[in-house]
């Protein structure tokens, strides 16, 4: 009887969790308009979760891009078909790896920066005397953390995207010889411009998602030291699950 | 905190990086030398049977890329696969007795749309019919025929031995 008692009342406080959450994103999206308007936080934004997230996805997206190479190459070399090594990856990148490791390692980049920011803010009081000086946070902290967010997703899934395709052509072509004439050109006929709005959209959206889990988690963290490391923690493993769930969902509305 | 400049900096070399990629992406990554202009018109063909052929596949002459299957029907008066081709403006004056087939490209490759050119003076205008059409090549088609062929000729063969058991009687 308690254990059923427990598990309503988790799933009770789930519930909440996910109505809170959606006000908050009905509150940012009030806001959006005039706070777009705002541009000079949102650039820093943009270059607090973009620019310095550059070199972990250049990084990753290279050898994320060179495994592909290494394991197709070694794939379609049983069918005696290597020339497709550039499409078997350019596609993969483009409508699954790119978007999908992009959000994984934005949420554990910028994701973390952003909840341990706004959960330190709560805790050291900043959020509550903005709002004694009759300054919106919501406006002020919260609206360009989570634009810069939003702008910088796509870019960053585009480079990867890219990178990991030199990383690709790098194994195969320079490594395995595949030749690179037909490594391009057969990416180039057999892969289409829905392909590569697919990860646009899948970038844009999981940017949105990620980013709005960051901000919502530290900005409603407990004002304290574990609160703010909770915080942090959540805002990973909340992102990690949902841009799974996601992609799933995109792909299937796609395909 | 770095100075704003350093921000501005930074921030504009990644949007642009961001920028490049994506038009990386479109230009180099994807099949481009292959674009529908708005001069571009339609011919209408219909199959017997189409195999999987699919809206989006190349239509094809001599290899070169010409235009686009744009929409594929079943046609309940004519009781056929209406295909609709489009085709670029560019190619405005192939012969309108040409025939249009349904190949295969390579062995996994996905099924086109070939034109081969006849030798009429006039040209394909828009919302022609192709008159002359060639069908997919279906594989359970052909081993069917195979099979049943072989069928055949055996019994063929089986008359002339049969009357030899009933001679006997």
């Amino acid at each position: 009887m308690t254990i059923l008692r427990e598990l309503l009342q988790s799933f009770l406080t789930f519930l909440e969790r996910v109505g809170l959450l959606a006000r908050f994103a009905l509150q940012l999206l009030v806001i959006t308009p005039a706070g777009l308007l705002r541009v000079r936080p949102i650039i820093e934004q943009v270059y607090n979760t973009g620019a310095l997230s550059l070199v972990i996805i250049m990084t990753c997206g290279l050898f994320v891009g060179m495994v592909l190479g290494l394991q197709g190459y070694d794939l379609l070399t049983r069918f005696g078909s290597e020339e497709y090594l550039g499409t078997a990856t350019a596609i993969s990148l483009l409508r699954e790896l790119g978007p999908v490791v992009t959000a994984l390692l934005f949420a554990g980049r910028a994701g973390t920066a952003l909840a341990a920011e706004l959960g330190l803010m709560r805790a050291t009081d900043q959020i509550a005397a903005m709002e004694i000086m009759a300054v919106d946070p919501m406006r002020r902290v919260v609206l360009p953390r989570f634009l810069g967010g939003v702008i910088a997703m796509p870019l960053l899934v585009s480079i990867f995207v890219v990178v990991g395709l030199f990383g690709a052509q790098l194994v195969g072509v320079e490594f395995f010889g595949v030749d690179s004439g037909s490594f391009w050109s057969q990416m180039r006929s057999s892969v289409e411009l829905s392909d590569v709005r697919e990860g646009l959209i899948k970038g844009v959206v999981f940017g949105i998602a990620c980013s709005l889990i960051a901000v919502y988690e530290g900005y409603n963290a407990l004002p304290t030291a574990e609160g703010v490391g909770r915080a942090t923690t959540r805002t990973v493993v909340i992102s990690a699950v949902v841009t799974l769930i996601l992609d799933y969902i995109l792909t299937a509305l796609m395909l | 905190m770095r100075s704003t400049r350093t921000i501005d900096i930074s921030t504009g070399l990644f949007v642009l990086l961001g920028f490049a990629a994506i038009l990386f992406m479109v230009t180099q990554i994807t099949n481009r030398e292959f674009s529908l202009t708005s001069d571009s018109y339609r011919l209408k063909a219909s199959f017997e049977n189409i195999g999987g052929l699919k809206p989006g596949a190349p239509v094809s002459m001599a290899g070169v890329t010409v235009g686009r299957v744009e929409d594929i029907t079943y046609d309940m008066k004519l009781l056929k696969a209406l295909v609709t081709l489009r085709i670029d403006g560019r190619y405005n004056a192939i012969p309108n007795d040409s025939d249009a087939s349904i190949f295969t490209a390579g062995l996994l490759g996905g099924q086109y749309v070939a034109l081969s050119p006849g030798g009429s003076e006039e040209a394909f205008k828009n919302g022609d019919q192709v008159e002359f059409v060639q069908d997919a090549v279906v594989l359970e088609n052909l081993i069917s025929k195979y099979l049943f062929d072989s069928a055949a000729k055996k019994s063929e063969a089986a008359p002339a031995s049969a009357p030899a058991p009933a001679a006997q009687e």
